[in-house]
């Protein structure tokens, strides 16, 4: 799972039988800094998103199991709309020390 | 599996139906270390955790359905432990 924002939409005539009526959104990857993550990619939108919608999708072969047919070829599925995105960069790792005991020997020397 | 630090949560209200009830944490891949690596990525929780925890992220559909739902749900990647100790022996 990852965030992504679409981008645009794509449009195909000639396509698998389990493709048809489904709605086909370019989306661009993010981190959630919103800093892309890698190209652009062609996903099903499971859930009626629309340009410039905050989106999580899934990949491989579980995006297929969004659909109404789950035998589709699809390895890419927009599976919801995000509201909002709540990460907190000063939180680090709690208890980093006690964890990576050999880090902090690292650091030392 | 690999190794992550949580970084946050996303919400959604408009989702497909099987992850009502689901927490959808961020989280970052993490080094033997504990350094950053690479970008995030999101994953459902099955292990109650928490922002700063580091944790064990599945990114592999069969786990993540075992775990969270139905064998028709489309989860993909899931948080399935929280690490207490990483020891590297180099």
């Amino acid at each position: 799972m990852q965030l992504a924002k679409v981008i645009g939409t794509v449009v195909a005539t000639i396509k698998d039988q389990a493709l048809t009526g489904l709605k086909i959104l370019l989306i661009q990857p993010l981190t959630d800094d919103m800093k892309p993550s890698g190209g652009p990619i062609a996903a099903i939108d499971t859930v009626r998103a629309g340009q410039g919608d905050l989106v999580h999708w899934i990949t491989a072969r579980e995006a297929a199991l969004a659909l109404p047919e789950p035998f589709a070829p699809v390895d890419a599925a927009i599976t919801g709309i995000v509201d909002n995105v709540d990460s907190d960069h000063k939180v680090g790792i709690k208890d980093k020390a006690e964890i990576f005991d050999n880090t902090d020997a690292t650091d030392e020397n | 599996m690999i190794l992550a630090r949580v970084k946050g949560n996303v919400v959604a209200t408009i989702k497909y139906p099987c992850y009502a009830g689901h927490i959808i944490l961020i989280v970052q891949p993490i080094d033997e270390h504990g350094k950053d690596k690479g970008d995030s990525f999101l994953a459902c929780d099955a292990a109650q955790a928490g922002p700063g925890d580091v944790v064990l992220v599945e990114r592999e559909g069969n786990t993540a359905r075992q775990l969270l739902g139905t064998p028709d749900d489309p989860f993909h990647s899931v948080i399935v432990a929280i690490v207490d100790k990483v020891i590297v022996k180099e």
